[in-house]
């Protein structure tokens, strides 16, 4: 009953601070993105003054900062992220409600592959440590961190698509459209989760419960598995929060290679378009994404390693 | 050993499910593709890359080329252009123009009507150009109506809608008031910002662009599909005066931004058409004999501001040195690949003259010449009171076709003049404000035309919008002034041409070269062709 109380104390005074974290960033990012040099509207060119003085009161960019920015507030309390100045026909809404959930599933399956292969390369090379399969598994992580995702998916598109014609080249149509961008974003977070998964595992191993656990005579199995992985993935669940919100939130880079309609290219081209109520609304959703994350990844602590626990205390 | 490789097994297994367990569901699309595509046996589809999400489908509000090429395919104006590139009635069957070139009577079609079946009148044409005017609509290419009598001022609140200088005498004669003799207006009306709305759409549903169930054109084809950020599509329109002549059933759009990939889509049969081509492809392409390769004309001209405000590129004599020292046929066969051409003037090839091409009629207006060069920067200098000159920079946007030229220059001014200058990239808005804020030396530019005449070349005049050298010169603003004046073809373009040769003997621009317009088809389509100011165009195309 307690726990109960706690945890939700817990997370009411997350959720306080979260919401405090999150009008900090939109007000930073709304003194970062006015003190930039350019205008939403500026092109080769200048453009007649009528013009220009038409859009600045159509979208409201005429009234002073200070009044723009508590319009902005209460518009985003009510979930509305305002228009966007590029396109009248999708507006920033649109844009997150139709982007996020692809960005979500495309990062969705690259995370279940990473995580997957990831956590086997990382235990089978600790566990035939100095021996080929590390030496093999380490190769694929060092090629995972080095070569860059856009290098890799030029590759996969060289070969499966347009050589072997086993998958489509781009575009998100059907499900075989998503197999190659998921492989593409997949490799970087792989190779650093199997990377870690070592190091842990290595350290883990070295453990006196280990040690015990062996002395007691339970199987080399059991030891790995219920010893042995569960105590090594606490680094990786560290990480993988801030991953996760990364990968889900959308790749420019993979997104623009593939066509893919995510959310990666609001980030980038709502910087270079000058773009505002785009680049507040971009930043918010992967602030709250990320908030959220590391949310959960607090939690799933306290379920793997029950000396951390939580208080709904304040220091 | 054989254990761990059943592991192994076992677990690519259990990928594998996991993968079909996230996607089975989620997309009912796949039957609906492979039936599109064992349809287009009998229907004709053409696949081509719009590059980006259209920011809207109203020409009103319409303003590069995301959208114009969908539009010029959904759509038509009161004229349209054929594949030479000469103007034929569309929408319009007949025009009057009154002697002093300011009252034009268009006398419409009988009959045609709306993808929707309204009957389409000179009604529409009117409120199109007024909404696109009116301040409320926030149009950005509203000034490409400001040719109209009292457009600028309906546009800018300072006259009323009432007085602006366009009327339907009736359903099917349009009256249009000019500012001053326009010659070229003709070309204009085949611009999308003159393209005609359904008034009655647009007063009942104000938002009807926005989406493909509501949207209502009057061109070949009518969009009947927009997923955003994804696809567009476009089928044949029943209600088009001249839909017999139509052969395609529907065209897909898709919105690949990357050029490469919209490439390899091409070469994996994805794509019918590839626009644009990535820059090694195209060096690779122009020079192969390819029969799917096209390289039509493009209006444009590639060149280098010179800020004649600051010491001593106010010098004349300092920005012909600089001009006339670099190579341009090198730079464009080596860097800049796509068959382009090298310019010694600042009209591109592909106007008409009075007689003949405007370009060609005038000719090279300055040689490349070293020595002549050498001569002209020790003269300007000592006019200037200095010894050599300053360390100074090439400002550019970031983008690699343009650091690569930037390079080249950087190295023919090293070897030809022992001149040192740094290249210095900013991202494309910092680029703007630097060079309105005139905090630059010389810095990239490129200009599209809007139509097809020099006019649209004629952007120096003194504090011209466009004028980012800063420049002035009496004798230029003359010519200018003169050329507006006339409707007379001769006189005009005789002023045109001389104001011409006065810009590039003053040289406050250094010309680099005439852009080009590489593009792919697919050996079974036929009938696309590149209008000088437009993407490729496929209305009459056909797919085999």
């Amino acid at each position: 009953m307690i726990g109960v109380i706690t945890m939700l104390r817990y997370t009411l005074n997350r959720f306080k601070w979260a919401i405090i974290t999150l009008w900090a960033v939109i007000t930073l990012t709304f003194i970062i993105m006015h003190t930039i040099p350019g205008n939403p509207f500026a092109k080769e060119g200048a453009m007649p003054p009528a013009v220009y003085e038409n859009l600045q009161v159509h979208y409201g960019l005429d009234k002073p900062l200070l009044t723009q920015y508590g319009n902005y507030l209460l518009e985003v309390v009510q979930f509305d992220f305002g228009p966007s100045l590029k396109s009248s026909s999708i507006s920033v809404n649109d844009y997150i409600l139709k982007g996020f959930p692809v960005s979500l599933h495309l990062g969705a399956q690259a995370l279940v592959i990473a995580i997957f292969f990831g956590l086997i390369l990382g235990v089978v090379a600790s566990l035939k440590r100095n021996k080929w399969p590390d030496y093999l598994s380490m190769v694929i992580a060092i090629v995972g961190i080095s070569v860059p995702n856009f290098i890799l998916a030029t590759i996969l598109i060289n070969y499966f698509a347009i050589k072997w014609h086993i998958f489509p080249v781009a575009t998100w149509a059907t499900w075989q459209h998503t197999i190659l961008p998921s492989i593409a974003l997949s490799m970087m977070p792989l190779a650093f989760i199997a990377r870690l998964m070592r190091t842990s595992m290595l350290e883990v191993m070295g453990q006196d419960y280990i040690l015990t656990a062996k002395a007691k005579g339970l199987k080399r199995s059991g030891v790995i598995i219920k010893h042995a992985i569960r105590n090594a993935l606490l680094p990786i669940i560290t990480i993988l929060g801030i991953l996760t919100a990364n990968i889900v939130t959308g790749s420019f880079i993979i997104e623009r290679i593939f066509g893919i309609p995510g959310m990666g290219d609001m980030f980038v081209k709502g910087i270079s378009n000058r773009d505002y109520p785009v680049i507040l609304g971009s930043t918010i959703v992967y602030s709250a994404v990320l908030i959220l994350l590391i949310f959960i990844v607090d939690i799933a602590y306290t379920l793997i390693d029950p000396r951390i626990k939580v208080t709904g205390e304040k220091k | 050993m054989k254990k761990s490789k059943f592991s192994v097994l076992a677990l690519l297994m259990a990928i594998m499910l996991v993968l079909a367990a996230c996607n089975s569901g989620s997309k009912e699309t796949s039957n609906e593709k492979e039936g599109g595509s064992s349809d287009s046996a009998k229907s004709k589809v053409l696949n081509v890359n719009n590059s980006s999400e259209p920011g809207s489908l109203h020409p009103a509000n319409a303003q590069g080329t995301h959208e114009s090429w969908i539009l010029e395919h959904t759509f038509e104006g009161l004229t349209k252009k054929t594949e030479e590139g000469k103007i034929v009635p569309g929408v319009a069957e007949s025009w009057k123009i009154s002697e002093d070139g300011l009252k034009w009577t268009f006398k419409l079609k009988d009959g045609l009507k709306w993808s929707n079946g309204d009957p389409l009148t000179a009604n529409d044409f009117e409120y199109a150009w007024k909404y696109a005017l009116k301040p409320e609509t926030a149009a950005d290419y509203a000034y490409q109506l400001y040719y109209l009598k009292g457009g600028e001022a309906y546009n800018s609140k300072k006259g009323k809608e009432e007085d602006v200088g366009v009327k339907a005498t009736d359903d099917l004669t349009l009256e249009v008031t000019l500012e001053q003799p326009t010659p070229y207006f003709l070309d204009l009306t085949s611009f999308y910002t003159f393209y005609p709305i359904d008034k009655k759409v647009q007063e009942e549903n104000p938002k009807w662009a926005l989406d493909a169930k509501t949207h209502v054109s009057n061109g070949p084809f009518k969009l009947t599909e927009w997923k955003h950020k994804e696809s567009l599509k476009i089928e044949k329109n029943e209600n088009y005066y001249d839909k017999d002549k139509i052969k395609l059933d529907a065209v897909n759009f898709a919105l690949i931004e990357d050029e490469n990939t919209a490439w390899q889509m091409y070469q994996s049969g994805e794509l019918d058409i590839a626009y644009p081509l990535p820059v090694d492809v195209q060096g690779q392409l122009v020079n192969s004999g390819d029969k799917e390769f096209k390289n039509g004309a493009e209006l444009a001209v590639y060149y280098y501001n010179f800020n004649t405000k600051v010491k001593p590129f106010n010098n004349a004599k300092v920005r012909k040195a600089l001009s006339m020292a670099i190579e341009r046929k090198k730079i464009t066969d080596n860097v800049a690949q796509g068959g382009q051409k090298p310019a010694f003037g600042v009209v591109p090839p592909g106007i008409p003259d009075a007689s003949g091409d405007f370009q060609e009629n005038t000719g090279d207006l300055f040689a490349e010449n070293v020595d002549e060069a050498k001569k002209l920067l020790k003269e300007g200098l000592a006019e200037e009171g200095m010894k050599e000159l300053p360390d100074f920079s090439i400002l550019y946007n970031t983008l690699d076709s343009h650091k690569k030229i930037a390079e080249a220059v950087q190295g023919m001014w090293r070897d030809n003049l022992g001149v040192e200058v740094t290249l210095e990239n900013a991202e494309f808005q910092v680029k703007l404000d630097r060079e309105k804020a005139g905090d630059f030396e010389i810095s990239r530019a490129g200009w599209v035309g809007d139509y097809v005449d020099p006019m649209t070349f004629m952007l120096w005049e003194t504090d011209g919008a466009y004028n980012d050298a800063d420049w002035s010169n009496k004798e230029y603003d003359k010519y200018l002034k003169e050329a507006k004046s006339t409707m007379e073809p001769k006189e005009r373009m005789a002023a045109l041409h001389k104001a011409e040769e006065v810009l590039i003997d003053e040289m406050p621009i250094l010309p680099v070269y005439f852009y080009t317009k590489p593009y792919m088809v697919k050996s079974n389509v036929t009938g696309v062709y590149a209008p000088i100011n437009a993407y490729p165009n496929f209305i009459y195309a056909d797919k085999k």
